[in-house]
């Protein structure tokens, strides 16, 4: 049976980058992975990607960074899916080489953000709501997140500083990533402080916008492919994506994310692992309340009952779910459609056993997961040494 | 300006149209082309009361184009009397003042302009049924008498 494995990686730091294009950024992460993968020419090529046209007035940004990294003549194609197209395209391009139609693909997600800012910004991101009936009645992501948080707060009788922990364990993560954005400590009484973005979420409680790209080198195998860069190839042992309604308000069960369910159940069956399997758990932070959101309809939380975890101290680095091991969306960075790639990413330098101070011991399984708009894209995957 | 885009949501922005689904009996805001409770294609038109309650809400600090100049400004979620939740703008109501349970109708106002010269866009916001305003001005009246 075919197995598909990632053997190269490579990123950009997240943050601002002036002096850096689009494809610029792509061809930075790209490099290093084919470097470390010994791969000059793929079979394909996915681009997850979010805004470009927004941002940047560029798409068809498939064929675009072929060209660029010398990939002329490739099969190439663009992702897009939100927030998720990251793991959207990683999906894509194990789909194409679980089929047997190629043996090699690169996958970046790449998203330049920094080009627009204030309002164009938050409008831009706001293109993965409902255009004609939530973004026309001047909704934004935070602000959804924000509806989300509000009816979670009152329904389990909460307050803004029982979510504090979630942003604290980012930052505290991401000092061992030398490619995060924030790398400073949050405490966790400053952050009911903080200033309101869409309240009740506020900036210690949203992940910041930023541009960053990352890339994967994926190989299709029988067995475990030879790699000349030392590290054993790590095996996507499970993928799945889901859909659920864009808006907010077509929810069947307002406080349930049930694409992350469904994917996360067909990604850990197709892997056959069980929750306690898991070692660590790369979601989506892009809000705290998405973080609480997903850790219950994954499974790993009651409903109602994720930002105990949080509160508890059980997502730490030798905590019983460690969560954004390396600073998730909160503190690496939000590049929005790379965000799934940098998910994968750091799984995979988790179980290399190279993070660093952020290492989670003996770290062998691992789920990645990222959440397009308010959950309607999701893209679930299981990597494993 | 995308003058069509707005003008074929009149239905909707204007009298909150929706639709009942023929077999269930299912109330749909937005129109949708399937029920969502039992996947049936037929429907007829139905306009809703335009009265509910505030299930959620939030206060937008960071406003997209097009809205800079009325934030910050309340969004909420609104949970209709015959069922559907709907997003909508709150007006007639300071944004401290709202909370979930609170009882609102449908009202008609400018959502936006599209563009520097565009058209102005007009549809649903929602308001306290009864004025916010009014029982604090009886609150105050109590308090002196
Ligand atoms: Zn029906």
């Amino acid at each position: 049976m075919t197995n598909v494995y990632i053997t190269g990686i490579g990123q950009t730091p997240v943050g601002e980058h002036w002096r850096t294009s689009l494809r610029e950024l792509a061809w930075q992460a790209i490099e290093p992975a084919l470097v470390e993968a010994n791969l000059h020419y793929p079979d394909a090529l996915y681009v997850g990607n979010m805004l470009s046209g927004a941002i940047s007035g560029q798409e068809h940004t498939g064929a675009l960074i072929a060209d660029y990294c010398g990939f002329r003549g490739v099969e190439a194609t663009t992702i897009k899916a939100g927030q998720a197209s990251g793991g959207v395209a990683l999906r894509q391009a194990y789909l194409a080489l679980k089929s047997g139609e190629i043996k090699t693909a690169v996958v970046v997600g790449v998203e330049k953000m920094t080009d627009r800012a204030g309002g164009e910004l938050v409008s831009a991101v706001a293109s993965g709501l409902d255009a004609d009936y939530e973004a026309a009645q001047g909704l934004t992501l935070a602000s959804a997140a924000g509806l989300l948080l509000q009816r979670y707060m009152f329904e389990n009788g909460l307050e803004l500083r029982d979510m504090a922990g979630f942003s604290v364990n980012a930052h505290a993560n991401a000092r061992n990533n030398p490619n995060a954005m924030f790398r400073n400590q949050l405490k966790a009484e400053k952050f009911p402080a903080a200033a309101m973005v869409a309240s009740p979420v506020n900036m210690f409680d949203t992940a910041p916008d930023a541009d960053g790209a990352a890339a994967l080198v994926l190989v299709a195998a029988d067995t475990p492919p030879e790699t000349e860069n030392g590290f054993k190839p790590i095996q996507i042992t499970g993928s799945a994506v889901s859909t659920d309604s864009v808006a907010l308000h077509d929810r069947k069960e307002f406080l349930t994310f049930e694409a992350v369910r469904r994917s996360t159940e067909k990604a850990m069956e197709q892997a056959n692992v069980k929750h306690a399997d898991i070692d660590l758990f790369e979601l989506h932070d892009s809000f705290t309340v998405f973080a609480a959101l997903a850790l219950e309809s994954a499974g790993f939380a009651e409903m109602g009952k994720g930002w105990q975890l949080a509160a508890n101290g059980d997502l730490g680095i030798d905590g019983a779910v460690p969560i954004c091991t390396l600073g998730g969306a909160k503190a690496r960075g939000n590049p929005c459609g790379a965000t799934g790639i940098y998910q994968a990413l750091e799984a995979v330098q988790q179980l290399r056993h190279t993070a660093g101070g952020s290492q989670v011991e003996g770290a062998a399984t691992a789920l990645i997961q990222c959440v397009g708009g308010t959950g309607a894209s999701v893209a679930t995957h299981v990597l494993q040494a | 300006m995308q003058v069509s885009r707005h003008w074929r949501l009149q239905q909707q922005r204007y009298a909150l149209v929706g639709q009942v689904c023929a077999d269930c009996e299912e109330k749909i805001f937005p129109p949708r082309g399937v029920c969502p409770n039992c996947a049936k294609e037929t429907s007829t038109a139905f306009e809703f009361s335009g009265r509910g309650k505030v299930y959620s809400f939030s206060t937008v600090y960071t406003a997209p184009a097009g809205f800079e100049g009325s934030a910050p400004y309340t969004i909420g979620l609104v949970q209709l009397e015959e069922g559907p939740l709907v997003t909508a703008q709150l007006t007639d109501i300071d944004n401290d003042h709202v909370e979930i349970g609170l009882d609102v109708e449908m009202v008609t106002r400018k959502l936006l302009q599209d563009g520097d010269r565009g058209v102005l866009v007009y549809g649903y916001k929602f308001r306290p049924v009864v004025p916010v305003w009014e029982t604090e001005l009886e609150d105050e009246l109590y308090a002196l008498a």
